[in-house]
């Protein structure tokens, strides 16, 4: 059987063919959905992809949330169902509360558009139980806006709780400024919720699926992923 | 609409620097926040201050990094 990956696509997202290659190199099957539509078409997994929802107008993901099949993604995300959102995902996922925090503009006030080095710092969920902690994954990042922020009470707990999924490090795993590409705090990339089933990260895994991009690290991800629906 | 005080605003910092350059040493600060004009109904002012409020909180402002401030005017004419 092959498993279902939903793939979110509202107006401006520009990362949804890069996720579906990712998704068949994999082994799954991708399903694209339209954000106007209300429900995830017998999706096992969803994937909010990168770009510009609806013009990063106001915030970036400010007006995403209130599609149509945002509704059906919570309701999936709140019944334990994998959720991945990749970049403007994440931001998504945040303006929606189904993750902490929130993503502003680079430190730098520049775009980023460069291979990073990412720590894997939880091995739990859907995503990162195939992993093991400490491991270093290569991944490009690409955007202006990906600088985390939670307020410090907030992010006492996401550590105590084993929420901070990756952070930005050198090639061995060391943390520091520089290796820090957008001025997130903790230099972190990527979170999860409490349970562990919904994660967002800055760094794009569909775009280090194959030899001819540097990296195949991102397969790990969805790999992990697919082997769970499976066995579910 | 301004990021709240704890939080880095680089955009501010930028201005500042780019203030101090212009020969404006005493700017010790800035930040950078967002002015949103809207134009609404309201039988009277109480009642468009409690609705603008919550479309702040539930939209136009995020709560996790943003402070919001408004003012309600009757429109002219």
């Amino acid at each position: 059987m092959t498993w279902r990956c939903g793939i979110a696509v509202f107006p401006g997202t520009w990362s949804e063919r890069d996720c579906a290659h990712w998704v068949e190199l994999a082994g799954g099957e991708p399903v694209m959905l339209w954000h106007a539509e209300r429900e995830l078409k017998g999706a096992d997994l969803v994937i909010l992809p990168g770009g510009f929802a609806h013009g990063d107008y106001l915030r970036t993901g400010a007006i995403a949330r209130f599609a149509p099949l945002m509704a059906a993604v919570r309701e999936h995300a709140l019944a334990g169902g994998p959720v991945l959102g990749i970049c403007n995902g994440f931001q998504i996922l945040c303006e929606a509360q189904l993750l902490p925090g929130a993503l502003l503009r680079n430190s730098c006030l520049q775009f980023r558009c460069q291979t990073t080095h990412l720590r894997v710092e939880a091995t739990r969920g859907p995503f990162l139980s195939g992993l093991e902690s400490g491991r270093i994954l290569t991944m490009p990042i690409s955007h202006g806006e990906g600088r985390y922020y939670a307020p410090p009470e907030q992010l006492l707990e996401l550590e105590a709780h084993g929420q901070v999924a990756l952070r930005y490090c050198g090639p061995s795993g060391e943390l520091g400024d520089e290796y820090n590409p957008n001025g997130s705090l903790q230099h972190i990339a990527g979170v999860m919720n409490r349970e562990g089933n919904v994660l967002g990260m800055m760094p794009h895994p569909e775009r280090a699926c194959e030899p001819l991009l540097g990296s195949e690290d991102g397969l790990h991800l969805l790999r992990a992923a697919l082997a769970l629906v499976g066995a579910s | 609409m301004t990021l709240k005080p704890v939080v880095n605003d680089p955009q501010g910092l930028a201005v500042t620097q780019g203030l101090h350059a212009l020969g404006y040493p005493e700017v010790l600060g800035t930040r950078v926040g967002k002015h949103i004009q809207l134009t609404l109904t309201a039988k009277d002012r109480q009642g468009a201050e409690s609705r603008v409020e919550e479309m702040c909180r539930r939209l136009l402002c995020n709560g996790v990094i943003e402070d919001f401030h408004f003012q309600v005017a009757e429109a002219g004419g």
